[in-house]
C-alpha cells in the first residue's frame, strides 16, 4: 500500500549520510541529505568538485552503500535489499550513464545495448530489436556493428544512453555525461536527455557545468556535502 | 508526515517486483541460471572472437601440450611394458600356453591334448616344443691349451617343428642374421641374440655370452651329455627372453639327442581365432581333464608378475608427470584469466553496475577457459588418435627390452579429458570470482 506522496515521488532520500575513512580520519561526504525526485522530473545535481554530487549519485544508483539514512526508489526502501536484489534493481529499474561512457570494448554498439536486455531474460531476437530501436532513438541506427573504438566520444556517449534507456528504466542516472565531450557534442547528448524527458522519463543528472544544469526542471546545488540551494527551472537549451 | 510516508510502504509487495532476479523461488533460480549462462556465453563468444589471435593460439597450444603430457607420457611408459606383454603373446606363448606341472619334467599324454586342441574350432595354429637344458661352446678350435676355459654359455634348447612354430609365433620374421630353419635342417640351430656377446655385451660368471659367433659359425652343443657340432643358421632377436635366450633346433634331432622315445612335449603354444576369449578355451581344456596333467595358462596369466608391477609403477609415474603438467596448465589458464579479468576489472564493474549478475560474468570466464580446454583437448585427441598412436603402432619405439607402443585407452583418455576440463574450469572460475567479488564502485572507478 502506497501513500499519495509515494505515488508522486520516484525517489525519496531521507537523512542520507556517507563518509569515507581517509588518512586524516573520517571524511563525511554527504551530511544528512534529504530530498525527493518527482516522477518524470529532470533533476540536475551540481556543485563544485568535491561537493559530493557524484557520491550522492552512486548512493541513488545503488552502486554504493550509505552509512545511514534511507533511499526509496519507487516506494522500495533500498537499504534492506541484498546485493542480488540491488543488482536486479539496477538491471530492471535503473539506467546508468557514466562520465567515460563505460562501454564494453569487445562488444559492438548493438551488443552493448543488448546485454542488459538479455540479462533480463529477453530472447536474443527481441533484445536485438529493442536495442536497435534504442540506438535509433539516439540517432545511431547506422552504427550498430561499430565497436566503441570505432565511434567518436559523442557517439559512444549516445550508445551509453541507448544502453541506459533500452530496458525502459524508471530512472536514468547520468554522471557528468558531457564532461568528456566538446560543446557541440554535449548539446547533442543533452538534446537526447531532453527528448527522453519529454517522453516522461525521470532523469537525475550530475554536472558541474551550470549551463547544462539549466536544462533540468530543478537544480540541486551541493556544497560540502549539504544541499546548498534548490532551484526550480523550466528552461531548455 | 515523513514517518507516515515511510511506514506506509509495503516492502514485501514492492520487493516482489524483483523476483526472478534474486533467487527467491526454485523456478526463478533456474531461470536466473539459464539467463546467466546465456549472457555468459554471449560475452565469452564476443571476447574470444575479438581476442588477440596469437594469445588464443598460445593458450590453446599450452592446453594441447598438456593433453599430450597427460595422455602420451603415461601412454608410452605403459606402452613399454605393454609392448613386452604383446611380444610375449605374439612371439612366445601364443594366446594359450601349456607347460608341465610343477613336479613333472614334461606334459603327460601330450599327444591327447594336442589332438584335442587341434580339434577345437577356435585354435588356428598350434606348436609343440621339447625343452632341454644345454650348453653351447664356441671358439674351441682356437683354444691354445687344454686347460684354457672354453668360451661357453648355458641355455635351453627347444626342439620345434619350424613350420608349426612359425605359424604360432612368427619368429622367422625376427631373424637378425642368417636364415630360418627348414624341417630337414639337421645339425643346424637358431640362436637367441642374448647368448651372443655382440648383441648382448654381458660377460659375468653367472651369465656368459659367446664372442665372435654369428650365422654360419660352428659351435658345440652339449645336451644330456651328448656333444654335437652344429652350425648356427640364424640369430633371433625378438625382445622376449624366452626366445632370445634359447637355442632352437628341429624337434626330431633334439628327441634323438635327449633320447626321448615318446612324444610327450614340454610346451604347447596355441594361437586362437581373433576375438576368442582364451579363458573359454582354457575352461574347455580344463573340463576335458587336461589341467590334471599340465599347467594351462592364458598369455596374460603366463606373464611374469614383475611386468604387471612395472606397468602399474609406470602408470603411476605417468600420472605424476601428467599431474605436474596439469598443474602447470591450470596455473597458465589461471594467470591468463586472472590477468584478463584484472585488466578488465573496470568493465566487470560496469557490467555489475548495469545489472549483469556475478554468475553471468563468471560463466563468461569459465566458458572462455572451457573453449581453450576443449580446443586443446580436441586437437590433442586428433593428434594422438589420428596420427601418433597409429604411427607408433606402425613404427614401434625401439627399446632394448620391448617395442614400445602408445597405450591410450578410451576410458583412460576420457578420464584425463575430464580431469583437464575440470582443472580448466576451476582455473577459469577462481580468478573470475576474485575479481567479480570486488566492490562494484571501486572497480568502476579503478580504486
Amino acid at each position: 500500500m502506497r501513500s499519495w506522496d509515494d505515488n508522486k515521488n520516484m525517489i525519496k532520500v531521507h537523512n542520507l549520510i556517507k563518509s569515507y575513512q581517509s588518512g586524516a580520519g573520517e571524511l563525511v561526504v554527504l551530511k544528512n541529505i534529504g530530498f525527493s525526485v518527482r516522477r518524470g522530473e529532470f533533476l540536475a545535481i551540481t556543485g563544485r568538485s568535491g561537493s559530493g554530487k557524484s557520491t550522492l549519485l552512486y548512493q541513488l544508483g545503488l552502486l554504493d552503500f550509505p552509512n545511514s539514512g534511507k533511499i526509496f526508489i519507487d516506494g522500495l526502501e533500498t537499504s534492506t535489499l541484498s546485493g542480488q536484489e540491488r543488482t536486479a534493481m539496477r538491471l530492471l529499474e535503473l539506467g546508468y550513464i557514466f562520465q567515460d561512457y563505460a562501454l564494453l570494448p569487445s562488444l559492438s554498439a548493438l551488443e552493448n545495448v543488448m546485454i542488459p536486455l538479455l540479462m533480463q531474460g529477453m530472447s536474443p531476437k527481441d533484445a536485438k530489436i529493442k536495442a536497435m530501436r534504442a540506438l535509433d532513438r539516439v540517432g545511431l541506427g547506422d552504427k550498430l556493428v561499430n565497436l566503441p573504438s570505432q565511434l567518436s566520444g559523442g557517439q559512444q556517449q549516445r550508445v551509453s544512453i541507448a544502453r541506459a534507456i533500452g530496458h525502459d528504466p524508471k530512472i536514468i542516472f547520468a554522471d557528468e555525461p558531457t564532461a568528456n565531450l566538446d560543446s557541440e557534442t554535449s548539446k547533442v547528448v543533452l538534446d537526447a536527455f531532453l527528448d527522453l524527458h519529454r517522453q516522461g522519463q525521470t532523469i537525475v543528472m550530475v554536472t558541474h557545468e551550470p549551463e547544462y544544469a539549466a536544462v533540468a526542471d530543478r537544480v540541486i546545488t551541493l556544497s560540502d556535502g549539504v544541499i546548498h540551494t534548490v532551484e526550480e527551472r523550466r528552461a531548455g537549451l | 508526515m515523513r514517518a507516515s510516508f515511510m511506514d506506509s510502504i509495503n516492502l514485501k509487495d514492492d520487493r516482489a517486483r524483483l523476483i526472478g532476479h534474486n533467487g527467491t523461488t526454485r523456478h526463478s533460480w533456474f531461470r536466473e541460471l539459464k539467463t546467466s549462462l546465456r549472457v555468459g556465453f554471449f560475452l565469452a563468444l564476443r571476447d574470444l572472437r575479438r581476442a588477440n589471435i596469437w594469445t588464443t593460439i598460445l593458450i590453446i597450444f599450452v592446453m594441447f601440450i598438456t593433453f599430450l603430457n597427460l595422455v602420451v607420457i603415461g601412454g608410452i611408459l605403459v606402452g613399454l611394458i605393454e609392448g613386452s606383454v604383446v611380444a610375449i603373446n605374439t612371439r612366445y606363448s601364443g594366446d594359450l600356453i601349456v607347460s608341465p606341472l610343477r613336479n613333472k619334467t614334461y606334459i603327460e599324454n601330450s599327444q591327447d591334448l594336442v589332438k584335442f586342441a587341434r580339434g577345437m574350432p577356435w585354435v588356428t595354429a598350434l606348436t609343440t616344443r621339447y625343452i632341454q637344458g644345454a650348453k653351447i661352446e664356441a671358439n674351441y678350435k682356437t683354444k691354445l691349451r687344454e686347460t684354457d676355459i672354453t668360451d661357453s654359455a648355458g641355455s635351453l634348447v627347444a626342439g620345434i617343428d619350424p613350420i608349426a612354430e612359425d605359424g604360432v609365433t612368427g619368429i622367422s620374421h625376427k631373424l637378425i642374421e642368417g636364415e630360418y630353419l627348414n624341417a630337414d635342417d639337421f645339425d643346424k640351430i637358431l640362436i637367441g641374440a642374448d647368448l651372443l656377446f655382440k648383441y648382448t655385451p654381458i660377460d659375468t660368471p653367472s651369465f656368459r655370452t659367446l664372442e665372435h659367433v654369428g650365422a654360419g659359425t660352428k659351435v658345440r652343443l652339449i645336451v644330456n651329455g651328448t656333444t654335437r657340432e652344429v652350425t648356427i643358421k640364424g640369430v633371433l632377436k625378438s625382445k622376449v627372453g624366452e626366445v632370445d635366450q634359447r637355442i632352437f633346433m628341429i624337434d626330431t634331432q633334439l628327441r634323438q639327442l635327449i633320447g626321448r622315445s615318446d612324444y610327450n612335449v614340454d610346451e604347447i603354444a596355441m594361437r586362437l581365432k581373433a576375438g576368442t576369449d582364451p579363458i573359454l578355451v582354457k575352461r574347455i581344456l580344463t573340463e576335458a581333464g587336461f589341467a590334471r596333467v599340465a599347467k594351462l595358462q592364458t598369455s596374460e596369466e603366463a606373464q611374469p608378475k614383475f611386468l604387471n608391477d612395472i606397468k602399474l609403477t609406470f602408470e603411476l609415474l605417468g600420472n605424476v608427470i601428467g599431474t605436474i603438467g596439469l598443474a602447470v596448465a591450470s596455473i597458465t589458464i589461471f594467470i591468463v584469466i586472472f590477468v584478463n579479468a584484472i585488466t578488465r576489472r573496470k568493465f566487470i564493474g560496469i557490467m555489475k553496475g548495469i545489472g549483469i549478475t556475478a554468475t553471468a560474468i563468471q560463466f563468461s570466464y569459465i566458458l572462455q577457459a572451457m573453449f581453450y580446454g576443449i580446443l586443446g583437448i580436441g586437437l590433442g585427441s586428433a593428434f594422438v588418435f589420428g596420427f601418433l598412436q597409429p604411427f607408433i603402432a606402425a613404427h614401434p619405439i625401439n627399446f632394448p627390452f620391448s617395442d614400445g607402443i602408445l597405450v591410450a585407452t578410451l576410458g583412460g583418455t576420457l578420464w584425463r579429458v575430464g580431469l583437464l576440463l575440470g582443472a580448466t574450469i576451476i582455473a577459469g572460475y577462481i580468478p573470475a570470482r576474485i575479481v567479480v567479488r570486488q566492490n562494484t564502485l571501486d572497480a568502476i572507478l579503478g580504486r
